[in-house]
């Protein structure tokens, strides 16, 4: 049974350029960059190569990127970070119902802790009205936090407007760019955030690594404390195998940025076209054009998602519905749910996310599959027996 | 083609062997663990160590899928676990009868919503864990369940109320085996579960005990009332109903000598006790909602064992359904705390012939 990977969201398989550009610093080259030796001293230069090849795929200064352990800690680190060190100005921060739960469960724990949280709703394609931030904004708003583009429905949201309102407002803006980095072209001067969120193993590098952006002159405390490491801002030895892995990654993903969009753009409209064409009863979740490269999402009536999910799985196929749960386990989509997803249609989603190893073959052979699966299970669903006899 | 099975693994030994057994005997086996819990359950609370369906019971049954080479899921069986056990559990006490949710559990949940998901996946049947033996009562041909080897081990009791198609959708492969060999089973594959502790107590119940789960759970236990002595008169007062059981001695307060209680009326919110603990036994009982297994009827009076709560032994009887459908059961000797709410199943040749839920107890 061949393996068709269509979870690229979740995660991507690592490039063999990345694996082969971290291999010395898990053998020989060992160093702790802090060291003074020769050890060190090379250990050190690799992650600081690194950290410009990171700057350079996003249009930052090397000194505005700071390691994480990956899109996690970047989120948790932009919130608490800008919370805690304008904490005279206020304690009001606006996000919103779609983002990922490393911002969400970050900005409910700040609210248990008394912060108040404005979380902006979204209209059927997912966007975020700039309208609605702007009238969020109050006196003692200390943070706008908006995702780039949303990891289930792929829609991108206007950051660019938002930044420049926060920008006017004088509040600060971070966005979470896990899943548009390396996707779409991204350049910060020109999109002005005060911090950005990557994460590594999105784009072709390792998990446990990813990067915080932090515009020059952003007052942001640090999350961790220890060693003088990441300029004073985040304390820890370095994973210098994942960093030159991670920089290697955002490397090659600047350079082939554009066709590697396009290429990816292609297939997932042939997938969309295809199931939505042959397919009764499918419908795109998310925005038609305002849509990442790779992102396919789509509801089917009458059956649960996960039973497709499972069918696909025992087919060699990996696909997901949401976002990956440590469990495995299924709940209805809150991006869904907040987009205006009744339960049932949200049940039935299916989200397939198409990366650089993706084949039009293997576009072809899910979409069979997709017609085989879903034809047997509505052949037990109740629902759809009385719908069609209608 | 093999056939297609679902294995229920809750991460613990006899479903993990299950899996693997089924896998050797050529199958293409299928890894399950329903998730039941509510959501905001905490780790660490009834979940972990509580041996059937916690997070951490998911994360050992991955592991042993893994080893054994078969997918495995997750499955979100929330919803209707809080619906058809938890709510029916709890509705149950407040009404002043003793439920059994594991058998709710199997009935509706495991031979319900993941038959169900099986099928969708292209599986014909399921497998769980348990210790019953399938097989065919000779007399009439039909599917039942046979005890288990290891008698201590039994779990035929749980699953009575299982249909003959329900049964022709099963699988129970660790029923030919005793305990010790599955523990040596699975010592030889190295199942990191090899020697993990048994569950025994109600999954969704921690340690405080279930009267403090219905009281966080639905905000009470029921109205406080009155105690009763056998001849009507009050001497005492009771927590609600809720936290008592036929036959229990502790928790009953302080009467100078041991009480117990004998009668629980949720509807005048009283609870007889008996002085005597000769005085809590019964010659019969009747039961409803009953379930055909070995038999497909039992219109006249048949010598049979019958079975009144999980770890009762079976006693003798005459057992009959009448025409109104309710079973009638006759003790040859009287039974000590017949349970309403409880299951009594009813055995002929170390086989289910029926089963019900007890309505009350006939003195």
């Amino acid at each position: 049974m061949s393996e068709i990977y269509f979870d690229n969201a979740a995660t991507t398989r690592v490039r063999p350029e990345v694996a082969e550009a971290m291999r010395p610093y898990l053998d020989e080259m060992y160093g702790n960059p802090s060291s003074i030796h020769k050890r060190g001293r090379e250990a050190k230069s690799a992650v600081e190569t690194a950290r410009e090849q990171v700057a350079a795929l996003i249009g930052a200064d090397p000194k505005e990127i700071y390691f994480t352990s990956g899109g996690t800690e970047a989120d948790n680190w932009a919130i608490f970070g800008a919370v805690r060190a304008n904490a005279g100005k206020g304690r009001h921060i606006i996000t919103s119902a779609i983002e990922h739960h490393a911002v969400l469960n970050t900005v409910e724990y700040l609210v248990s802790e008394g912060l108040s949280a404005t979380y902006l709703p979204v209209d059927k394609y997912g966007l975020v009205n700039c309208q609605a931030v702007e009238e969020a904004i109050r006196p003692d708003t200390v943070l706008i936090s908006i995702m780039f583009a949303n990891n289930e429905v792929g829609v991108i949201e206007p950051t660019e407007e938002i930044g420049r309102l926060a920008r006017s407002r004088g509040v600060l803006f971070h966005t979470d760019a896990v899943q548009a980095v390396g996707a779409l072209p991204i350049n910060v001067r020109e999109l002005g955030p005060d911090m950005l969120s990557i994460s590594g193993h999105k784009i072709y590098g390792p998990k446990g690594i990813g990067a915080l952006y932090i515009r020059k002159g952003t007052r942001v405390k640090p999350l961790l404390f220890g060693g003088v490491h990441e300029m004073k801002r985040r304390a820890g030895t370095e994973n210098v195998p994942g960093i030159v892995g991670f920089g290697r990654a955002c490397e090659l993903a600047r350079e082939e940025l554009a066709e590697s969009a396009e290429k990816t753009r292609r297939l997932r409209d042939l997938l969309i076209k295809e199931v939505l064409g042959r397919i009764p009863y499918a419908v795109l979740n998310g925005h038609p054009e305002k849509r990442l490269p790779g992102n396919v999402n789509i509801s089917f009536g009458f059956v649960e998602g996960e039973s497709i999910l499972l069918s696909l799985d025992l087919k060699g196929i990996a696909a997901s519905s949401g976002s990956a749960c440590t469990s495995g386990s299924l709940d209805p989509s809150h991006v869904l749910l907040a987009m205006g997803l009744s339960h049932e249609t949200a049940h039935g989603s299916v989200r397939m996310t198409l990366g650089k190893y993706n084949t039009e073959d293997q576009v072809r052979t899910v979409v069979d599959e997709l017609e085989r699966i879903i034809a047997r299970l509505r052949k037990m669903s109740p629902l759809y027996e009385s719908v069609e006899k209608k | 083609m093999p056939r297609t099975v679902v294995v229920a693994m809750s991460g613990g030994v006899d479903s993990s062997v299950a899996a693997w057994v089924l896998k050797q005997q050529g199958y293409n086996v299928i890894g399950a663990t329903m998730q039941i819990w509510p959501e905001n359950a905490a780790e660490g609370d009834a979940g972990e160590g509580s041996g059937c369906c916690g997070l951490s019971a998911a994360g050992d049954a991955r592991r042993v899928a893994d080893m054994i080479g078969i997918p495995h899921y997750v499955l979100n069986f929330r919803e209707i676990f809080q619906r058809d056990v938890i709510d029916y559990f709890t509705r149950e006490y407040l009404s002043g009868r003793t439920p059994n949710p594991c058998i709710a559990c199997n009935r509706l949940v495991k031979w319900g919503a993941l038959l169900r998901k099986a099928r969708e996946l292209g599986a014909d049947c399921i497998a769980t864990g348990h210790y019953a033996r399938l097989s065919k009562y000779p007399e009439t041909g039909r599917l039942t369940l046979a005890r288990a080897k290891t008698l201590e081990k039994d779990q035929t009791y749980a699953l009575y109320p299982l249909t003959q198609p329900q049964l022709r959708a099963t699988l129970l492969p660790v029923g030919d085996y005793t305990k010790d060999e599955v523990r040596s089973l699975a010592r030889e594959l190295g199942l990191a579960v090899a020697d993990k502790r048994e569950s025994q107590e109600i999954c969704f119940v921690s340690e405080a005990g279930y009267g403090k789960f219905i009281e966080q759970t639905s905000g009470g236990a029921g109205a406080e009332g009155f105690f009763l002595d056998e001849s009507g008169k009050v001497i005492g007062r009771h927590r609600g109903v809720a936290h008592y059981t036929i036959g229990q001695r502790k928790g009953l307060g302080a009467f100078g000598r041991p009480m117990y209680v004998k009668k629980i009326s949720a509807a005048d919110n009283a609870i007889t006790l008996a002085d005597r603990d000769e005085n809590l036994f019964s010659r019969g009982l009747t039961a409803r909602d009953v379930v055909f297994m070995g038999a497909a009827e039992l219109k006249t009076p048949a010598e049979a064992l019958a079975k009144i709560r999980y770890s009762h032994a079976p006693a003798r009887c005459l057992a009959w359904v009448d025409v109104t459908g309710v079973l009638r059961v006759e003790f040859e000797q009287p039974q000590r705390a017949v349970t309403p709410g409880q299951a009594i199943v009813i055995y002929r040749n170390e086989c289910i012939i029926c089963g019900g839920e007890i309505v009350r107890a006939v003195d």
